[in-house]
């Protein structure tokens, strides 16, 4: 097992070319979880390969297990990946797919066979060995390729949005599959994700990246509870955090936070006047976008989500609050997280 | 390398030119050789008085073309090449386009038709060929005894197919017809099943009939297709002498000779390395064009 | 009734009488090779007779005559011999080439390779010329191993071409990940790629043979002896004695050699047509 270091790692595209990286620096902890979490075309995917040696750097160093890798082949790092698609060998049974790395990197041959049943009935794929590829389901391909992965017990596996090619009943027991996963073979484990509830699900750390640069690290409470920035603050959470600028600062809010007045009962509050636009009903909660009215935010468009238990009238106004330790600020002009300030609302 | 030390790998699925020319290396010094270089020497006979069998060799100018463009064999054979390029892409455009039509619903035994269709192109051209002359044959044709059989001719007085210009021309044309139909046809039938379901079924349900479906739906979206279609049946046709040479080795009096067989019959046959090259180099500009139609085709599609 | 009857009738008796014209009018060469192939003298030439029909009893003289008193068999085994060779320096030269030009060198690789596309547009009547001093130089002129060594570059430049497309469709994942299971670069190209794409490389093989069965102008140029001609020179000029056509084995020969290519083709026409189309159809 080894812990996976960048400094000041960077990957220069040409011009349009999306997924360049800017100067990362991160350490992973001895056998933990870490998602990188970011939208499509943030670097998150080119740092994951920059990391297995599939893409040649830039600038910067990877250290894997306190050595420098930079020079060294995929083959060379120890590393296992499991792909987006899988990248089952189409060609070779399930029993092959698993020995594959065994055989590329001249394990003896005698060996073979206890591993991959080793690793097989770790994943509980016993009895698909003699199976092709394509006569597998989506659940299976995801343990085939964990077993491809673990075969050579690897010191970091590198997985890079496994799930994303299954539908959504099977993403949920893929995912806990995962997880059981990792803490039976407790690897260090770099994921990669664009899906935020993924990513608070499944990580013991969280890194979220935009435009090639590192926003956050931290864990699942600390970046939903404490967004370094107003990008981390709107890109966890659906919906996402309500934002509104006032003087200096930006002020943000989570819709679960924007309550009715009166049911808002300890400690100091902001109160607003909200006209709901829209109800809509999800079965155990409702989400309301309306406009603030009145006030310095007057016509802010803000979305508030309830439990149920109340009914809301499209049009009307309604008297709601935020309680004040719930408003995070941000620097107006850097996004930056900044220190609570009183502010005047009228 | 340059720098002592500076260790330079070529890790990952990132792009790596040096493994990639060693690669292609082989291959483009292959065709640089067997094609590249017999092109130059080529151009540089057409300039000369090489002969077979003369080893010295003399630059004599434009002599070579000088004298072939005022031979009327070659005037023929330009013309004739012509003549049977384009009238033969004409005949198999719309025959293509009929049959792929025809084709294109599933029915039964479609798999055999198919096959039999294909026979003229993927059976060996010049064993084809050989079929037609024995059908074309001056006394025991096959169509002299059907038109005999239904009186338009008196015995022994039918017309000899390839003994005549006229009706020889029309046999090469039409075996090369023959030979095109198939491949455009399944070129075409490429092209039209690649046509998403929905917009002839919007046009049929917009109005359009068969025809109008047929003439601004179908073959407009099917353009690239047909000019890809035609750009290799001109090439086919007017780079061909196997036909020609089989059914009719040019003649009669050199009335069916194209530019390829007059260059075998005064190349080779004929030993005139020099005047031979200087036909065949007559070939180039259509070549040129061909090609440079074809690359507008892929960039047109690329671009879409 | 009757307006229904022709609507639902009319369109289908129109497709199955083009569909019998075309079928009627392409296949008939092969329809007559095979009636020539079996008749007897006599009967092929007779002018009063029905053709179409065996007016005296189907004889094997023909085939005997074939087999037995030419050089058919040997022009057989030449073709063969010349293809085996052919298929595998096109197979060397191509697939890597395809490879690389595909996945290595990027944008300009891909023009490249429409650069060497280009190249089988070049006809061997453009060559033969220069073609058969180069190989008389090299003293290989009535050897097979002339056609050897020319052949490839009608065959190279398509093959690269249809395998660059090939390659194309492997996800790239598939070689990421078998570097990261420890091939190197050329490892995951030799014990990867090669494996899933021989359909691809079985096609290539096919198109190559095919054409060295096919080819006529430089093997007509190149080589004179009657013993060393391929099938495809062989019978066209060499089963012609002097004047006389002996009609009913050329035409045994033409069906002999026409058919085996003509159904190894068919199979992979579907892959040869992706290649012609040069893109200009996009499943």
């Amino acid at each position: 097992m080894a812990v996976v270091e960048t400094r000041d790692l960077t990957k220069v595209f040409k011009e349009g070319q999306l997924g360049a990286v800017n100067n990362v620096n991160l350490e992973t902890r001895e056998g933990e979880f870490l998602v990188f979490l970011g939208p499509s075309g943030s670097g998150k995917t080119t740092l994951l390969r920059m990391i297995a040696g599939l893409e040649t750097p830039t600038a910067g160093e990877i250290l894997i297990g306190g050595r420098v890798v930079n020079n060294l082949t995929p083959r060379e790092r120890r590393i296992a990946m499991v792909f987006q698609s899988y990248a089952l060998y189409p060609h070779l049974t399930v029993y092959k797919n698993i020995a594959f790395p065994l055989k590329a990197q001249s394990v003896p041959k005698k060996l073979h066979k206890e591993k991959v049943e080793w690793a097989a009935s770790l994943l509980g794929i016993g009895a698909l060995l003699q199976r092709k590829p394509r006569e597998l389901s989506g659940g299976e391909r995801q343990r085939v390729a964990l077993a491809r992965a673990i075969v050579r017990e690897p010191s970091v596996f590198l997985l890079d949005e496994p799930l994303s090619n299954l539908d959504a009943k099977l993403r949920l027991s893929a995912r806990e599959e995962l997880e059981r996963f990792h803490r039976r073979v407790g690897t260090t484990t770099i994921y990669v994700t664009h899906d935020q509830v993924e990513a608070m699900a499944m990580g013991d750390r969280i890194m979220v990246l935009n435009h090639g640069v590192v926003r956050q690290i931290g864990t699942p409470k600390e970046v939903y509870d404490d967004p370094a920035d107003t990008f981390v603050a709107t890109f966890l959470g659906s919906p996402p955090m309500n934002l509104i600028e006032n003087q200096d600062v930006i002020v943000g809010f989570r819709p679960e936070h924007f309550r009715l007045a009166q049911e808002v009962k300890d400690g100091s509050k902001v109160t607003f006047k909200f006209r709901v636009d829209n109800v809509e009903y999800l079965g155990a909660e409702f989400i309301l976008s309306g406009c603030l009215a009145g006030g310095k935010a007057d016509g802010k468009k803000v979305i508030a989500r309830l439990l149920l238990g109340q009914s809301f009238e499209v049009g009307t106004i309604y008297d709601f609050a935020v309680p004040e330790h719930h408003l995070k600020f941000f620097g107006r002009t850097s996004e930056k997280r900044v220190g609570p300030r009183p502010l005047t609302w009228q | 390398m340059a720098v002592a030390g500076a260790k330079i790998k070529s890790i990952g699925a990132a792009q790596s030119p040096l493994l990639g020319f060693a690669m292609f290396g082989p291959a483009i010094l292959y065709i640089l050789l067997v094609i590249g270089a017999p092109f130059v020497l080529a151009v540089f006979y057409a300039f000369s008085d090489a002969r077979i069998g003369s080893t010295s060799l003399h630059y004599v100018g434009l002599e070579n073309f000088r004298s072939i463009l005022q031979s009327p064999s070659f005037r023929k054979a330009l013309w004739n090449s012509v003549v049977f390029t384009i009238s033969a892409q004409i005949i198999v455009m719309v025959c293509a386009n009929i049959l792929s039509i025809a084709l294109e619903k599933k029915f039964r035994g479609r798999g055999l038709v198919r096959f039999l269709i294909l026979l003229p192109w993927v059976a060996p051209v010049s064993l084809g060929t050989i079929g037609w002359k024995w059908i074309l044959d001056s006394i025991y044709s096959v169509i002299t005894w059907v038109l005999i059989w239904a009186h338009v001719f008196k015995p022994y007085s039918a017309p000899m197919w390839l003994g005549e210009p006229k009706l020889a021309m029309a046999s090469v044309i039409l075996v090369h017809c023959w030979r095109l139909i198939p491949f455009s046809t399944v070129i075409l039938l490429a092209g039209r099943t690649a046509i998403p379901k929905e917009i002839p079924e919007a046009a049929a349900i917009d109005g359009a009939g068969f025809w109008r479906t047929l003439f601004q739906i179908n073959l407009p979206m099917m353009l690239p297709i047909l000019s890809v279609a035609v750009l290799f049946g001109t090439i086919f046709t007017f780079t061909d002498m196997t036909v020609v040479y089989i059914l009719t080795a040019g003649g009669p009096y050199d009335s069916t000779q194209t530019l390829p067989s007059l260059a075998f019959a005064t190349g080779i046959q004929g030993s005139d390395l020099a005047a031979g090259a200087a036909i065949s180099l007559f070939l180039v500009p259509v070549l040129v064009a061909i090609a440079y139609l074809m690359l507008r085709v892929a960039h047109r599609t690329e671009v879409n | 009734m009757k307006s229904l009857l022709r609507r639902k009738l009319g369109p289908r008796i129109v497709h199955v009488l083009v569909l019998a014209v075309f079928v009627v009018l392409l296949a008939f060469p092969f329809y007559w090779m095979v009636i020539a192939t079996f008749k007897q003298n006599l009967d092929l030439y007779n002018v009063e007779a029905n053709p179409f029909i065996f007016n005296l009893k189907p004889t094997l003289d023909n085939l005997h005559l074939l087999f037995m008193e030419t050089r058919f068999v040997r022009w057989l085994g030449n073709t063969v011999f010349v293809g085996v060779l052919v298929v595998a320096i096109t197979l060397l030269l191509s697939i890597p080439a395809a490879y690389a030009l595909a996945r290595l060198t990027g944008r300009w690789g891909e023009r490249l390779g429409i650069g060497i596309f280009l190249t089988y547009l070049v006809p061997p009547t453009l060559l033969f010329i220069p073609l058969s001093r180069v190989v008389a130089i090299l003293g290989l002129q009535d050897s097979l191993w002339s056609l050897v060594l020319v052949y490839p570059s009608v065959t190279v430049p398509f093959s690269v071409w249809l395998l660059m497309g090939f390659f194309k469709s492997i996800p790239k994942e598939l070689e990421d990940a078998a570097m990261v299971d420890g091939l190197t670069r050329f490892g995951a190209f030799v014990k990867m790629v090669v494996p899933i794409s021989m359909s691809g490389i079985l096609t290539v093989v096919i198109f190559t043979f095919t054409l060295v069965t096919q080819e006529f102008v430089y093997a007509l140029t190149f080589i004179s002896p009657e013993s060393n001609q391929m099938v495809g020179v062989g019978i066209p000029i060499f089963l012609v004695r002097g004047d006389v056509y002996f009609w009913g084995s050329l035409m045994a020969a033409c069906l002999i050699a026409s058919l085996p290519v003509a159904f190894l083709y068919n199979l992979f026409l579907d892959r040869f047509i992706a290649g012609f189309t040069v893109g200009a159809v996009k499943g």
